[in-house]
């Protein structure tokens, strides 16, 4: 048999999805689909995330009340449920950009080669 | 509350999300669509991009919920679903588990009431019983040597058992209570319900404490709970004793099994028992019990003591060869206890059925997860993982297993609540305290644990290698070769084995029971009968007791239809008392010069020809053998062989003490004297007018043999006695029934063994079948063809059955070379047994037989019965 395929959220570290999600809901509310295609533009497709997988992450976001959910009528005449960054979720995402810049500064000096 | 808004919420956040996902897959499938591919592809793609739906909604949902204790409730729920639509499936396994689980509950709840369970009282781990080397009692005066210049202990404290004439109100009736030393109850450190406990404090000498304690029971009993008890006086064999105390409910005393109605002080020990128990040091009678000090290990005490025990034999000789022991007190204290190795022995048997059970049902649930496997497999297709399978699978076999424990737990506890009120031992107060306690109930959840996980996991292995694709396609998976040793095969071949292994331990436990019975007794208790009384309840002794004796056996020969009648102060089987023997001319009476101990009887002139036990040489007692000839005794073979060698023993002495010696007056045939399954050994006789030195008995036993029907002699008895004696109560048993006694644990332990042989074989029947109706039906097809082509009905046979015959022959060989090999352990459980013995081989390979044609019998019909014209039509 072939092993468990591992989720690819292992593939990213643990909320980097989240917060992903929640900057590009900074920027503008989206609904599920148009965020999918948000990140993967803006990655310039380097992150080949599965589209499902975001729902997981929404869910996660909902709960904690860091962003809301409604469902609307888009642009294009769709039934689309549209999520909005709350007070909360601003917060939250203060601090773990913060936290991640500084982990990245600290693999970034490791990484790069001794003078 | 945020967690109860949650809940009912719950419902509309899935709906939400899945109305969510299938406009993500449409908005998907339009853009696509709008690049020009078709619906088809389209629609593809997107599910292919999205991910497994099912998987992303289940984790989706996740956040939501409390994953752990849902799943599983989830699973339970699917089970017990699954479960409810194969009745038949699941009936059969939780009853089989149920068997396997109940016997289990039983006999460890035996095994912990029996042997394991500590003495009720606090602290037990510290408190322990002091024995000697060889056996368990000591002297009172070693025990105040051992109390008082030892410092090991905090407390030591002694008792001894008397069965006394008790009289409340002017009714008398005889029990059971223990002589204590005045600390007792302080050792023990419990407290009275009601009133006071005697304590050291109160002991000033002989007869100078007439206080008395009376059990819980006893008290309700006879007082009806009455609080006015206290003060109030009963006589111990007409001696006066004030009551000052109740017992607390669940303290029973110190003995495992015997449990005392009232306690008193051993001070005033000799003036009820009329013996004096306390002054000599070679008269051993005490059980001595001590607390360790904080600190001390039970080696530095063990030391400690055997020092002690030198120092005190260089000061007296009667010390000589004294050595001290200490095992843990209560029932499970004596590692080398023989009730505790056949329970332990009992115990392990019981298990082996559980695991023959688990072995079955893994067997079972293989061939189901095998039939199921074309579900399992859609539910993995369609995004289950196989460890979510897995976990359904075994979520049912653990579904199975604790119903199945929880029927066996109840069927054990009705079984135990009977057997504890169980009293085997006529008026001896056995009381047996095994009904099942937390303790057992949580061994009862493990079992069931235990087994639903064996027997869910085993076929596990055949799950993790389903081809879905396959399994899909045709319905079930690939079936197996039926070339290769299967799983099932080792399943089948362990059942087997257990099997044989129970039905020959059984067979040799029942061998055993019925050799015992055909052991030559050295007496014929058939047709007799035995009333006893204890004279000193009506206030006789010495040589009035002799002759009030000497009148109700007069009185008992005169009753129509007595053949034969004697006095005794004790018989075989029944109340024995034993001396050590030492040579003619001996002066110093200690150890070294010690021949044995040997069980001694007071008897009347007749008591030969009453028992039926043969005169080899010499002469029976007269009524001329009396305090005013010389003191005569007669003697059993081996008694007569051990002391006196080849040469005649009449006329020969022997001594007991320096003022008791005998002239061997006759010889008799050797018999058993307290258990049928003894060693021969030495006994002796003496005239019950000169009895024992100068102990006179003041037990009255009276033997008639008679061939009148029971009732009738018992009633004649009672009335012709009553009318010499009115003062004092008789007991009338048969002689035929006290010597059956003796076998009680045997028996049981024969019951035991048989039903566990005969639960395993049911299991072997049924797992053989089983295996047997699989092959047959697998391979139907087959058979057709090979019969169409011309197969005969043994070449037929030989495909079908021939595994299951060949297993049935391998493991029948494999489990009598263990029953060979484990015959010791068999042999703690019961006496005479021996597996070697060609009948009981022979007996079980022709069970083994006999079951693998009940098993065989009906596939094999099917097999012959198969249409190959029908066959090849469908």
């Amino acid at each position: 048999m072939t092993l468990l395929k591992k989720s690819e959220q292992r593939d990213l570290f643990r909320g980097a999805l989240e917060m992903m999600i929640l900057q590009s809901l900074m920027r503008q509310p989206m609904h599920g689909y148009a965020l999918v295609q948000h990140i993967k533009e803006r990655s310039n497709e380097l992150l080949q995330v599965e589209e499902g997988s975001l729902y997981p992450a929404l869910q996660r976001l909902l709960k904690e009340r860091q962003v809301e959910a409604k469902w609307e009528i888009s642009a294009s005449n769709r039934r689309v449920r549209t999520y909005r960054v709350t007070a909360a979720g601003r917060k939250h995402l203060e601090r773990e950009v913060s936290s991640f810049e500084q982990m990245l500064e600290g693999i970034t000096l490791v990484l790069s080669p001794a003078e | 509350m945020d967690w109860l808004m949650r809940m009912f919420a719950r419902r509309k956040i899935y709906d939400d999300l899945s109305d969510e996902i299938e406009e993500h897959l449409a908005e998907k499938t339009d853009t696509l669509m709008a690049e020009g591919v078709s619906r088809e592809e389209a629609e593809r793609a997107a599910r292919r991009e999205f991910g497994n739906v099912t998987r992303i909604k289940e984790r989706s949902r996740e956040p939501w919920r409390w994953p752990r204790a849902e799943a599983l409730w989830a699973d339970v729920r699917f089970a017990l679903r699954k479960l409810g639509k194969s009745p038949g499936f699941t009936a059969t396994a939780v009853s089989t588990l149920a068997l396997g689980i109940g016997a289990n509950v039983v006999v460890f709840s035996v095994l912990y009431g029996l042997v394991l369970r500590p003495l009720d009282v606090p602290q037990p781990k510290n408190l322990f019983q002091v024995t000697h080397e060889k056996w368990a009692v000591q002297s009172y005066r070693d025990y105040v040597d051992y109390r008082d210049r030892d410092s090991s202990f905090s407390g030591m404290m002694a008792y001894q058992p008397e069965f006394v004439g008790m009289t409340v109100d002017s009714s008398a009736s005889r029990s059971w209570g223990f002589a204590t030393s005045g600390n007792y109850f302080d050792v023990l450190g419990i407290e009275p319900v009601l009133g006071r406990f005697f304590h050291a404090s109160d002991e000033h000498g002989p007869a100078s404490a007439p206080f008395i304690v009376l059990s819980y029971d006893f008290w309700q009993r006879q007082f009806d709970g009455m609080p006015n008890v206290l003060g109030h006086t009963v006589q111990l064999n007409k001696h006066p004793f004030a009551v000052i105390g109740i017992a607390p409910k669940e303290f029973h005393g110190t003995d495992p099994f015997l449990w005392p109605d009232y306690w008193f002080p051993v001070m005033n020990a000799e003036q009820v028992t009329g013996t004096d128990d306390l002054s000599f040091r070679d008269h051993y009678g005490f059980s001595v019990m001590g607390r360790l000090k904080l600190g001390v290990t039970p080696q530095q005490a063990t030391e400690s003591l055997n020092a002690l025990a030198r120092q005190m034999a260089k000061e007296d000789k009667k010390d000589e060869g004294l050595t001290a022991r200490l095992i843990q007190a209560g029932p499970g204290g004596d590692l080398n206890d023989p009730l505790r190795k056949a329970l332990i022995g009992i115990m392990l048997l019981a298990l082996l059925v559980l695991v023959a059970a688990c072995v079955n049902l893994a067997s079972i649930f293989a061939a189901r997860a095998a039939d199921r496997s074309g579900e399992l497999s859609i539910r993995m297709a369609i995004g289950s993982s196989r460890w979510h399978v897995l976990r359904q699978l075994l979520t049912e076999a653990i579904v199975v297993s604790l119903t199945g424990g929880i029927v066996g737990a109840c069927f054990a506890r009705l079984l135990l609540g009977a057997l504890s009120h169980w009293q085997p031992f006529g008026d001896f107060p056995a009381h047996f305290l095994i009904a099942p306690n937390a303790r057992v109930y949580l061994v009862a959840f493990a079992l069931s644990l235990a087994s639903g996980i064996l027997f869910g996991l085993l076929p596990a292995r055949q799950v993790l290698r389903i081809d879905v694709l396959q399994a899909i396609k045709t319905g079930t998976a690939q079936s197996e070769s039926f070339r290769g040793f299967a799983l099932r095969d080792v399943l089948l071949l362990v059942q087997i084995v257990i099997c044989t292994l129970l039905v020959t331990a059984s067979l040799v436990a029942v061998r055993g029971m019925q050799r015992a019975l055909q052991v030559p007794l050295g007496f014929q208790p058939r047709g007799v009968m035995l009333a006893q009384a204890d004279l000193r309840m009506a206030g006789y002794t010495g040589k009035q007791a002799v002759s009030v004796q000497k009148r109700l056996l007069e009185a008992a020969t005169a009753i129509p239809g007595v053949t034969a009648a004697a006095g005794a102060d004790a018989v075989p089987f029944q109340g024995r008392s034993g001396w050590f023997v030492y040579r003619d001319g001996v002066t110093e009476f200690v150890d070294r010069n010690r021949l044995f101990a040997a069980p001694a009887f007071l008897v009347s002139p007749g008591y030969l020809k009453t028992a039926g036990t043969r005169l080899m040489v010499g002469r029976e007692f007269t009524w001329h053998d009396d305090g005013s000839t010389p003191a005569v005794a007669m003697v059993n073979e081996t008694f007569a062989r051990k002391v006196f060698g080849a040469e005649s023993p009449i006329g020969h002495h022997f001594m007991l003490w320096a003022t008791a010696r005998y002239e061997v007056v006759g010889v008799v045939e050797d018999g058993k004297y307290g258990s049928l399954t003894e060693d021969p050994q030495p006994a002796m006789f003496f005239s019950i007018m000169q009895g024992v030195g100068t102990h006179l008995p003041t037990r009255a036993m009276i033997l008639v043999r008679s061939d009148q029907a029971e009732e009738q002699i018992t009633a004649a008895l009672r009335h012709t006695l009553g009318n010499v004696e009115a003062n004092v109560p008789f007991s009338v048993s048969s002689w035929d029934d006290d010597v059956a006694r003796s076998l009680v644990p045997a028996r049981a332990a024969t019951t035991v063994l048989s039903i566990l042989g005969l639960l395993a074989a049911m299991l072997a029947v049924t797992g053989t079948f089983g295996m047997a109706s699989y092959a047959v039906s697998k391979r139907i097809k087959e058979q057709g063809i090979r019969i169409a082509l011309g197969a005969r009905h043994i070449q037929l046979m030989r495909s079908t059955l021939g595994r299951p015959v060949m297993l049935l022959v391998t493991g029948s060989i494999i489990g009598l070379v263990l029953g060979v090999l484990t015959n010791r352990l068999i042999a703690h459980v019961v006496a005479y047994a021996n597996a070697r013995e060609p009948l009981i081989l022979a007996g079980a390979m022709l069970t083994m037989v006999l079951l693998g044609l009940l098993a065989t019998f009906i596939p094999a019909r099917r097999t012959l019965a198969i249409d190959p014209a029908q066959l090849l039509r469908e």
